[in-house]
């Protein structure tokens, strides 16, 4: 299929794009990397009659470290969550997560921005903006605004993006060295949508878990937080019995759809697998520190 | 390779040799010209409106907004294509009592799948196509789709196609006699119900065509992404009334094709008769989206079988309940039977049980049509036999493969029949199980596996033995009245310069069938493989012949080219012997020199002889003959078909908490008779085996209760993908066919014919621990976690 004629406005600037939507009086979509929306419009799901490309308004580029937090411009490539420096020290969970972002090709054009703004609940970016307790910086019309991940996410690609607004950047508390992060996912193949996934962030000052944030993709309508299972780790030294509490807790956290390929049991059952598994990798890291 | 060449053992033989595909660089180069490439002067493009129902009745069609659209220059029924072209019934003479509805390229009342064209809007672009497709209001009456097999084949159910009078397409019945008693009387009965999910090609190319017409002269050129040009010319001339000779079709560079590219689809129909319509060019290309709902689909089966094995072990018999779920009618002109009829002539080929009995009905359902795809009919029927084998060893305390040793027919019990009316020429069962236990190191294996599974690691090993139908005759299609020719024609011409065309019938889908006919022809003519140029797939310029399908190209288009070469060589040295007075049984022609056959002596290069044939004519005796263009056809005599044989072994590693299957390694032993490119064998075995391997672990076409097609993307349905496949080891045996002098059979199906039930089988294997166990591909992580009791 072809897409629909649709015009193509190329602004320089947040301004410049802002009143180009404001202009098309709602039936405009704004384009990153395309990764979506490109596939969208060829299968005519999506048919704005106009394209405005903000891949060229610096101000959404950039990756830097700044009072405690990293941010990363809207505008930064899958590819540099794989490979970037400051990432791999500061953001370490983006970093684990981004080999099982589709393949090279995909992560060379496709942007953290506009992976987070579509709110996938099968994408891996946006549960780890949950699992990092990221911010995310919106612009619009009224000005700029800063929204925390838990919030953001509101239901099935439904965000607390506004229409016309266009997310910035992404605020990453830089990670702490008593920090402990694992990510993995369970797909058919290499590179698909997971059938689950989730990354996880326990702060361990010392050998019990001060903090928790578990963040799943693929189990419901958003990326989805755990927290009774956070709850259950809560103050434990992580071990089996704090494991299987947290495995056992999961049930209370994720009700996850039915789906035709994926049973709501078998996905759960997926979650609880790949909870152990990560927290056992975590339990096996802590012991050899030790 | 190892089979001894005889007679065709000829200095710096090219067959037999690893040689590179001389097509293969331009391809890589972005030189390749398929029919998506093509522009014509003129050119306009077609896009289809689909029904979004299994299963409806056309009310009305209102088309007025769509034909005022920018760009749209014709919107088109079915009721304006029937005035142009006939009907067509996908049914064969000898498959008796057969029925199936007469299908158009359009629709006038009726649509019978959620996805057939109902209106063809042609334009010039295909984006501007589309627009007016989507101004095209149809109203349609819902009828209730039949989607479910055993709901299709109870009396008063509702019909999936009105015309025909009930569900059930086809049905067959074999028989050997007295099963109940032997089964009666057995040690042990091993019995299963297995579920084949259905698939498709998913070709790098979907199909593709571009229809010329040319009311001047009367002439339609069709550049058709086909395996079959011959096949397609016929056709399109008996069903839009003009003549063969009118008609011609081209088939460009092709990016594969599977058997997917051999049916006649109703936008292909269609495209002809918009390009009368139009009088210009009009081109057709199925988007991925089209393809999933309008290629042929594949398999679809549910098979009811047991066995039964006596005390040590002997298989005694096979009793076979095949259903098998087609489209709402059978698919034009190679029928949607095939497949089925094959599965129960399949089954326990490579065995020596004689008491056989199997029932295959044939049930028409409104979901996309079935028909043949890479090796039609065996993965199910190998599937059957291998596991119901491995069930049985089990029972007999045997291991798998002194199962196998025990009933595998012996190598020197050939010639022999099957049960099921197959007749075998010579096999090598025995020998391959032998090659691919060393191969694999199976006592290996299997000492792994068990201090492995102490570690809770729970790997699998799985065996499947298999035969591979190839180089059919006329028996196979001729025989029921379809014309879809069993035989190939080449013609053969030294150029002045004194290099060599070939022109050939067999075409080339990315395969490599070019490369091996040139190596055919250089060997047995003579002269260098550079030389040779081997032209395919144009019906004005290549003979009349079957071209590419179950794997007959290299078996009887080799020996097509094979003889022809010969011909052309006695020429060539005839008129050498009388340019040098000599006697042409005296020379011979090697590397492009006419030699002194017993010397080796130079005596004339054929460049030579070739400059004096065309220029110098003059110069020759009044007697000599120069034909150095020569027509040979071939058509295939002696056994029915070409039968092959292998075994294939597959070594999974199986995670009982995901369902997750890592595919280890997998190992195959083939035996195609004379291996003419041991490299192209090999990458076909593998290709093949992929091809197998998808089907056992991730390609299905899932379908919801109403008929409608629920994963038709590549994002929701899984080929498999390099990350994914392991390493295949390919052995071969060689026992040439003594049918022909090249001794060549077919290899492009046995990798998928046996590789997803060598892996059905090592899941099994992995899955012994728990007690559990599968009878159903795909194996799905939910199926499997289900077999193991996880959810």
């Amino acid at each position: 299929m072809k897409a629909r004629a649709f015009d193509y406005i190329r602004p320089a600037t947040v301004a410049e794009a802002l009143a180009a939507f404001a202009e098309a009086e709602g039936d405009a979509s704004y384009i990153a990397g395309g990764q979506s929306l490109i596939p969208a419009l060829a299968l005519r799901l999506q048919a704005p009659a106009r394209l405005i490309d903000i891949g060229h308004i610096a101000a959404l580029r950039g990756i830097a470290v700044e009072d405690g937090w990293l941010r990363l411009g809207a505008l930064t490539r899958h590819v540099e969550a794989h490979d970037h420096p400051l990432i791999a020290v500061h953001a370490p969970l983006l970093a684990l997560a981004a080999p099982y972002v589709a393949h090279p090709a995909i992560r060379n054009r496709g942007t953290l921005g506009g992976s987070v703004a579509l709110a996938d609940p099968a994408s891996e970016f946006p549960a780890m903006m949950l699992a990092m307790a990221a911010e995310i910086e919106i612009v619009g019309a009224e000005g700029t605004r800063r929204v925390p991940a838990d919030a953001f996410f509101q239901d099935l690609y439904q965000t607390a993006l506004e229409p016309g607004e266009l997310l910035a950047a992404l605020h990453i508390p830089v990670a702490r060295p008593e920090q402990r992060c694992a990510f993995d996912e369970i797909a058919r193949r290499r590179g698909d949508y997971a059938l689950v996934g989730c990354g996880i962030r326990l702060t361990m000052p010392r050998d019990r878990v001060e903090e928790a944030h578990i963040a799943f993709l693929a189990v419901g309508p958003t990326p989805m937080r755990a927290p009774a299972a956070e709850a259950a780790l809560i103050g434990a030294r992580l071990d089996a019995e704090a494991i299987r509490r947290a495995q056992a807790a999961l049930a209370r956290d994720l009700d996850p759809p039915e789906d035709g390929e994926v049973p709501p049991a078998m996905r759960l059952h997926l979650a609880r697998v790949l909870l152990g598994r990560l927290l056992g990798r975590l339990q096996d890291q802590i012991a050899e520190a030790a | 390779m190892n089979a001894p060449l005889g007679s065709l053992d000829r200095p710096n033989s090219y067959i037999g040799r690893s040689v590179a595909r001389p097509n293969a660089k331009r391809l890589l180069a972005g030189r390749g010209r398929y029919v998506t490439d093509l522009a014509l002067p003129r050119m306009l493009h077609a896009a289809f409106l689909r029904s979004p129902y299994a299963h409806a009745r056309i009310v009305a069609i209102d088309a007025e907004a769509a034909r005022a659209m920018p760009g749209v220059r014709l919107v088109a029924t079915g009721a304006d294509l029937a005035t142009l072209c006939t009907p067509w019934v996908g049914t064969l003479d000898h498959f008796t009592g057969m029925k199936s509805a007469p299908q158009l390229p359009l629709p006038l009342e009726e649509v019978l799948w959620a996805g057939q064209a109902v209106v063809a809007v042609v334009a010039d672009t295909r984006a501007q196509a589309e627009d007016a497709v989507e101004a095209i209001l149809v109203e349609f009456e819902d009828l209730p789709p039949v989607a479910d097999i055993d709901i299709a084949r109870e009396s008063g159910a509702d019909r999936a196609a009105l015309a025909v009078e009930d569900n059930l397409c086809f049905r067959s019945r074999l028989d050997t006699g007295g099963i109940e008693a032997i089964f009666a009387g057995a040690t042990h009965v091993v019995e299963e119900e297995f579920h084949f999910g259905r698939h498709t090609a998913v070709t790098l190319e979907p199909r593709a065509i571009l229809a010329d017409w040319d009311a001047s002269e009367g002439k339609l050129t069709v550049h058709h992404a086909t395996q079959t040009p011959y096949q397609f010319q016929d056709l399109y001339s008996r069903h839009y009334g003009i003549p063969e000779a009118s008609v011609r079709v081209i088939a460009p560079d092709i990016g594969g094709s599977f058997g997917m590219k051999l049916h006649v689809y109703h936008e292909d129909m269609a495209v002809i008769g918009l390009a009368l319509l139009c009088r210009r060019p009009v081109k057709y290309v199925a988007d991925r989206m089209e393809s999933f709902v309008s290629d042929i689909h594949a398999r679809d089966h549910r098979v009811r079988a047991r066995m039964a094995v006596d005390g040590d072990g002997s298989i005694l018999a096979m009793d076979v309940d095949d259903v098998t779920a087609i489209g709402a009618f059978s698919a034009y002109p190679r029928t949607s039977a095939v497949e089925g009829n094959q599965v129960i002539r399949l089954m326990g080929a490579p065995y020596g049980f004689r008491n056989y009995r199997a029932e295959l009905a044939v049930v028409f359902q409104n979901k996309v049509q079935t028909s043949q795809y890479r090796a039609v009919g065996h993965p199910i029927a190998c599937a059957v036999t291998e596991r119901l084998v491995d069930m049985a060893a089990t029972r007999a305390g045997l291991d798998p493969v002194a199962m196998r040793a025990k009933n595998l027919i012996p190598d020197e019990a050939y010639p022999c029949a099957s049960p099921t009316g197959y007749r075998f020429e010579a096999l090598s069962h025995q020998a391959s199980l032998a090659r691919l236990k060393a191969l694999m190191d199976y006592d290996g294996l299997r000492a792994e596996q068990a201090a492995l599974r102490a570690c809770g690691v729970h790997r699998g090993i799985g065996l499947a033995a298999f035969v591979e139908i190839s180089n059919p005759s006329p028996a196979f299609y001729g025989i029921g009245g379809a014309r879809i020719s069993a035989q190939d024609g080449a013609t053969l011409s030294i150029t002045p310069s004194g290099e060599v065309r070939c022109l050939i019938s067999v075409t080339e889908q990315g395969q490599g069938t070019e490369t091996i006919i040139g190596q055919i022809v250089a060997d047995q003519l003579g002269v260098v493989r550079e030389k040779v140029r081997v032209i395919t797939g144009d019906t004005e310029t290549t003979p009349h012949g079957g071209a590419t399908w179950a794997c007959r190209g290299a078996g009887i288009g080799g020996e097509t080219a094979l003889q022809a070469a010969r011909r052309l060589r006695d020429n060539v040295l005839a008129l050498a012997a009388a340019i040098l007075q000599a006697r042409p049984g005296e020379l011979d022609l090697r590397d492009g020199i006419v030699v002194d056959a017993l010397s080796g002596a130079e005596r004339v290069s054929l460049a030579e002889v070739a400059r004096i044939a065309y220029f110098r004519s003059d110069t020759l005796p009044p007697d000599a003959s120069a034909q150095l263009s020569i027509t040979h056809h071939y058509a295939p005599q002696g056994y029915p078909f070409a039968f092959t044989n292998g075994i294939q072994g597959c070594h999974v590693e199986l995670d009982v908490d995901t369902g997750l299957v890592k595919i280890l390694k997998h190992w195959v032993v083939e035996d195609c008779g004379r291996i003419i490119n041991p490299l192209l064998v090999d990458e076909q075995v593998r290709g093949g085996v992929v091809q197998g391997l998808g089907a056992a672990f991730f390609e299905e076409c899932r379908y919801d209760a109403g008929g409608q097609l629920t994963n038709g993307s590549l994002a929701d349905y899984l080929v498999p993908m390099a990350g994914e496949m392991p390493d295949i080891v390919v052995g071969h045996i060689e026992t040439p066919t003594a049918d022909t002098v090249l001794g060549a059979k077919g290899c492009g199906e046995a990798g998928t014919a046996a590789a997803a039930a060598a892996a059905l089988n090592a899941v099994n294997d992995a899955m012994v621990p728990f007690g559990a166990s599968i009878a159903q591909i795909p194996m799905t992580p939910a199926r499997l976690l289900k077999s193991l009791g996880k959810i």
